[in-house]
């Protein structure tokens, strides 16, 4: 019992939980911009530009009908080249798509008086964007953005099937050392509870940001 | 690109394409009693989430954080090679049905707790006095009114419900992905593999997706109850 939780094998599912939070950031950031341009050309692409926001709505609604492991597969045989990568490329791809319908959301819910103001006082568009909209569109969607963090924690667990070393792979090595029931089973629990521990701030975080922003208004 | 555009690679495809059948069918099995535990376990419990008791409250609310804040592949897992270890074992296809099921079971649970909380507190009040019991005035009051707030993150857990299904390719469950993955392996033939698989996806959930944007457009025009928003119930 204590020979499966050695301080060996802890420091080697700690090494595979570094890389599941640097898999998560990294696609968390990369989303968010990719994401915010994709919103952008969806929502306020026009006339010449109008064919740009019918593609990104294609695939912006394709990769949302797919599932998440199915790109994990994909990209890991399709290009050569370093497989963390390869797979931050391919959650960017998925998590992007979603992210930008999130941002969607959010700048559905600007008024529009903010754009008339924003052209009163002579802002050309990227600037009305940056410096007016995007602000407070980010700061309505924080709950969303964190809840799909969870989304992406929880699914960089897939990756362990394409041999990155991230903490559920690291997991299944050191349960492949495990004899008894016993071991196997305090090995799921320290997993899941590590999982756990992270998830449950952040929703957490997220239901105290909705209360907070309900009670101000 | 070559690859891509290989005619030959294509047809090969549509000559095994009856694997991808066979994959199809898991899926849509897995999907559809994944889906009726998911509603039936996810209704108890969003309802019993909202009882006045505290020790059901406190059940409920360990179900939902325990199976919303960990992965499903962990879950997956569990049933498919830690649950052996204690003299139980789950042919794939249960696996998939209970995975799924108990996973969206908690994502439901909330959807239909926060449908109910929706509904004003006057609403039950109204019918209490009218000397209606705690299970009428669910069924013939609350419920009916909760339904059009819960129905678009509903149907978008559906939708959640029939991805996640393909969490079943990591344990050999022979659903589209896992036979997607093994034919393009076993062939070479990368793209020609998954993107039929992303086609076969596409095909199930896209009516979802537009089903749920429907009712979401359909939610917004209520005055009574405010909507959820979906993006906040998602998995």
């Amino acid at each position: 019992m204590s020979d499966i939780l050695s301080r060996n094998n802890l420091l080697f599912m700690l090494d595979g939980l570094k890389l599941t939070v640097f898999l998560s950031i990294a696609t968390i950031l990369l989303s968010m911009c990719f994401g915010t341009l994709f919103a952008i050309i969806r929502t306020y692409a026009k006339g010449n530009l109008l064919p740009l926001a019918k593609i990104t709505g294609a695939y912006i609604e394709f990769f949302r009908c797919t599932p998440n492991i199915l790109w994990i597969f994909f990209f890991r045989f399709i290009i050569p080249g370093n497989v963390i990568a390869k797979e931050i490329f391919a959650f960017t791809l998925f998590t992007s798509a979603i992210m930008a319908e999130i941002i969607r959301g959010g700048l559905n819910g600007i008024p529009k008086g903010q754009f008339e103001a924003a052209a009163s006082q002579g802002f050309s568009f990227p600037r009305t964007m940056l410096y007016l909209i995007l602000p407070q569109t980010y700061k309505q969607i924080i709950p969303s953005v964190l809840s799909q963090m969870i989304t992406v924690i929880k699914d960089t667990a897939y990756l362990k099937a394409v041999d990155i070393a991230e903490l559920s792979r690291n997991t299944d090595i050191v349960m492949g050392k495990a004899v008894t029931a016993t071991e196997i089973m305090s090995l799921f629990a320290l997993l899941a509870a590590i999982y756990f521990v992270i998830c449950f701030i952040l929703s957490v975080s997220v239901r105290t940001y909705q209360k907070k922003v309900m009670a101000t208004g | 690109m070559s690859k891509l555009f290989d005619a030959r690679r294509w047809l090969r495809l549509i000559g095994d394409f009856d694997q991808f059948l066979l994959g199809m069918k898991t899926t849509l099995l897995v999907a559809l009693f994944g889906l009726l535990i998911a509603l039936g376990l996810g209704l108890i419990l969003g309802i019993l989430s909202c009882v006045k008791l505290y020790g059901f409250r406190i059940i409920t609310r360990i179900f939902v954080e325990f199976f919303q804040n960990t992965p499903l592949v962990v879950q997956v897992f569990f049933y498919s090679f830690g649950l052996p270890f204690l003299g139980i074992r789950l042919p794939g296809f249960m696996v998939g049905v209970v995975g799924v099921g108990l996973y969206h079971a908690a994502y439901i649970s909330e959807v239909i707790r926060s449908g109910i909380e929706a509904v004003e507190k006057g609403q039950v009040e109204a019918a209490t006095s009218q000397g209606f019991p705690y299970i009428q005035t669910m069924r013939y009051i609350i419920l009916p009114q909760s339904l059009k707030v819960i129905l678009p993150p509903l149907t978008n857990q559906a939708m959640n419900l029939v991805k996640n299904t393909s969490v079943l390719a990591m344990i050999a469950g022979m659903d589209i992905m896992y036979y997607a993955k093994s034919w393009a392996g076993n062939n070479g033939f990368f793209y020609q593999g998954y993107l039929t698989a992303g086609l076969l996806y596409f095909l199930l959930c896209f009516p979802l997706a537009r089903l749920t944007a429907r009712l979401e457009n359909k939610a917004r025009q209520l005055p009574a109850v405010t909507p959820l928003r979906i993006m906040e119930v998602d998995s």
